[in-house]
């Protein structure tokens, strides 16, 4: 019985309204279910936006609760998908002693190789920017740990899906019924 | 404003505008909705709704409850026995919080409710303000969608919307909460009814295919069972299922909130299933080979012990809520859709067929249950009066044409068990959130919704205390509804647990009651108390034959416990009987 436990991207397109967070966050919340990212954002559609959720949990898990947020009348579709069926990214950001730029050279070449971009350089702070797969974020946050960071946030995880997922159609299909 | 783009508009020019008040304007739309009673309960923040309603006095009448517990129950007894959207009305803070016990019961009732709650002027929203609480949030959980409207011209599309929300699809509650400036302000007025949210799909389309697959288990079935609920009841399909029941000859039971849909004299109307449910079909579910849920929810009260629920049987599922498929019970065949069409579709497929033996079964089972159980509960050897005999009294006197409005608790089991039901409809009952306090003010709404029945309100004396000041709105209101306390001294249900599996440490169950008649008389209510077996028959008669309400305790004995049953989670086959 005991299911395999993936890490699933789910995804929801959804009207654009206050109080919508809450109903999804409640579904998981209801559920015991731990929220290891959420990203919402504007969508490719105008006026709908789109939740990216990514929690750990069994396949049977993650189809009842794409019922339960299907169910909530302001979502227009859900889904689940594995890794294999997404491309995804996370972003990050550092902020570090100025000083330190020009005194470790090491520093620089951290830079060079882990394709990281300076957004901005002052007197007191240089501020680094990097997107990428966890493991290379966390790999460049260890290297620079090394060094002493100010500050350090990283972004939910972003998907887009390999397959079509045909919001467009769904909501023509809506408007001409 | 986003709900403007959700909202197809429904060309009608000939729609005219006026200049009017935000609260006139929800007095506008929820005539426009067919809207003639809303129960509630005034205060700061929605007087100005209350000043209009003066003014509309003819057009909409307005019924002051005791307790905004009581205006949500009410409006659920009015939705439950007139399958209409219900309307209660309550102000900010604790007007609006003492509505949500009503809005959680109707939620998981699957009842059709527009609540709505007056707040704080908008630029205090966020402070805590006087009387301000976060009732949105407070009742995202709790409510099928919800919305809090600042500015008055947002009014009509919202009510539309709401209106539109709580009735279609699988039906549920819906909360508006309104600023007190944007009751104020002036704006100018039209209203269209909603008929389209662009997000949302309320009835999902019946596959064909499926209903193919469902009918071919059935016909190749030995010993099919039915098991319907509510939803035959919302879907209007009660004709349907008759007819699928009488063609294949399946052997049909009911959940709780299923209860009348098919009437109870029916033969192949087999019984209520769940805890305590009948013997034979709470038996036969692990035994038939094609389970055929429709329009239920296989709640947790109804299975029991999942993993052992009906293993052996293919599971077909009729719903309307796409949600519902594999949540609880793993379906071999799901039809989608509304019942009255699935149904429909679903009889061309049968084939005709009897199922003798199999339903020969059930009558034996039955014969076991009626004398283990049955028998001793209608017709007791002792001295002390059963609540079984009361109900078939109140069967005898109105000869099943009564709405039976029950509370929660043994009274409950037993009314659900024991009430003869003629007509749907006729039981009103806090199922999935059972909830205490129901049903006084549920039979209020009850009888004000449907004034040529006999309601009658079945509670016990635990209940009846949750939400005794109802008496008044009986009184004010003149509703002449039937109350029957069954009065065992006990909170019978909890003290029945503690019998059982407590070692009968019958911990804060016992209760000493006031004197239940000079209550009811206080309030001007004709009101008897019934103690010994030879008054009762006389006793229920005069109740029914009264005009106006009646107050009607019987006093029953004290310890005795309803059977069948099922222990939490243990096997439907391991009901038991003593
Ligand atoms: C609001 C609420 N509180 C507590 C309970 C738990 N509960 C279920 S049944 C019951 C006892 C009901 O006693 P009574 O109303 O006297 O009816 P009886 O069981 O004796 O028929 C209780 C306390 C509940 N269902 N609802």
């Amino acid at each position: 019985m005991n299911e395999e436990i993936k890490t699933l991207t789910i995804s929801i397109y959804t009207e654009n309204n206050i109080g919508l967070l809450n109903r999804i966050s409640a579904i998981f919340q209801r559920r015991h279910i731990n929220i290891e990212s959420l990203t919402t954002s504007q969508s490719e559609i105008e006026n709908v936006n789109r939740f990216v959720i990514v929690v750990k949990i069994s396949e049977t898990q993650a189809k009842k609760i794409v019922g339960q947020i299907e169910k909530q009348v302001e979502v227009i579709k859900a889904y689940y998908h594995d890794e294999h069926e997404t491309i995804f990214t996370e972003s990050c950001m550092f902020k570090i002693k100025s000083e330190l730029l020009f005194e470790e050279p090491q520093i620089q070449n951290i830079i060079k190789e882990s394709d990281t971009r300076i957004v901005t350089v002052n007197k007191q702070f240089f501020v680094l920017e990097k997107s990428g797969r966890r493991h290379e974020i966390e790999a460049l946050r260890r290297d620079l740990s090394a060094f002493g960071i100010m500050q350090f946030v990283r972004s939910g995880r972003i998907a887009v899906t390999k397959d079509e997922m045909k919001i467009t159609e769904l909501l023509d299909g809506v408007k001409n019924k | 404003m986003s709900n403007t783009q959700t909202i197809k508009k429904v060309e009608n020019k000939a729609v005219k505008t006026e200049r009017i008040t935000g609260s006139e304007a929800i007095i506008k739309c929820l005539i426009a909705e067919g809207v003639d009673i809303l129960y509630g309960y005034p205060g700061g923040a929605i007087m100005p709704v209350y000043d209009e309603l003066f003014k509309y006095q003819d057009k909409i009448h307005h019924v002051l409850t005791r307790h905004e517990q009581g205006a949500a129950h009410a409006a659920q007894g009015y939705a439950r026995i007139s399958g209409k959207v219900g309307v209660a009305m309550a102000t900010s803070g604790p007007g609006a919080t003492n509505l949500i016990t009503g809005i959680a019961d109707a939620q998981i009732d699957s009842t059709p409710l527009v609540c709505i709650t007056g707040q704080v002027f908008s630029h205090l929203l966020g402070s805590d303000a006087f009387q301000e609480t976060d009732i949105v949030g407070i009742s995202t959980p709790v409510t099928k969608w919800n919305h809090q409207i600042t500015k008055a011209e947002d009014i009509p599309e919202v009510l539309a919307k709401a209106f539109y929300i709580a009735k279609s699809g699988r039906p549920g509650p819906v909360l508006i909460d309104i600023t007190k400036d944007a009751q104020v302000q002036e704006f100018d007025f039209k209203y269209e009814k909603c008929t389209e949210v662009r997000s949302y799909n309320p009835v999902p389309k019946t596959n064909i295919e499926s209903v193919k697959a469902a009918a071919k288990l059935i016909n190749n079935a030995k010993k099919p069972l039915i098991v319907w609920g509510q939803g035959v009841i919302l879907g209007e399909a009660e004709e349907e299922l008759k007819a699928v029941v009488e063609k294949a000859g399946i052997p049909a039971a009911w959940t709780i909130l299923g209860a009348s849909a098919l009437p109870t004299s029916h033969p192949l109307n087999v019984g209520m299933v769940g805890m305590h449910g009948n013997y034979a079909p709470n038996k036969l579910t692990n035994e038939c080979d094609v389970l055929i849920a429709i329009g239920m929810r296989f709640d947790d009260r109804v299975t029991g012990d999942l993993k052992t629920y009906a293993k052996q049987a293919k599971v077909i599922h009729f719903d309307i809520d796409p949600a519902e498929i594999d949540k609880n019970v793993k379906t071999d065949v799901a039809v989608l859709g509304n019942s009255k069409e699935s149904l429909a579709l679903l009889l061309k497929e049968l084939e005709e067929n009897s199922h003798q033996e199999w339903h020969q079964k059930f009558k034996d089972l039955y014969k076991i249950e009626y004398e283990k159980v049955i028998k001793s509960d209608l017709l007791p050897e002792k001295e002390g009066l059963t609540m079984g005999e009361v109900l078939k009294e109140i069967n005898t006197q109105t000869k099943g044409d009564a709405a039976i409005v029950s509370d929660v608790g043994q009274h409950q089991m037993i009314a659900c068990r024991y009430a003869e039901f003629n007509k749907t409809k006729s039981n009103i009952t806090s199922g999935g959130l059972g909830t205490m306090g129901f049903a006084l003010p549920a039979a209020i709404g009850a009888k004000m919704a449907a004034p040529d029945r006999e309601v009658v309100a079945i509670i016990g004396d635990g209940g009846y205390q949750m939400n005794i000041q109802e008496l008044g709105t009986v009184f004010q209101q003149e509703v002449p509804v039937k109350i029957v306390v069954l009065n065992n001294e006990f909170l019978g249900m909890v003290r029945q647990w503690q019998q059982l599996f407590f070692d009968k440490r019958y911990a804060s169950t016992e209760m000493t009651n006031p004197d239940f008649v000079t209550i009811a008389k206080g309030y001007r209510i004709n009101a008897k108390r019934v103690t010994k077996r030879e008054e009762l028959a006389d006793a229920v008669k005069d109740m029914i034959a009264s005009k106006s309400s009646y107050f009607l305790e019987v006093c029953v004995e004290k310890e005795d416990n309803v059977f069948p049953m099922i222990p939490t989670g243990a096997s439907v086959s391991d009901v038991r009987l003593s």
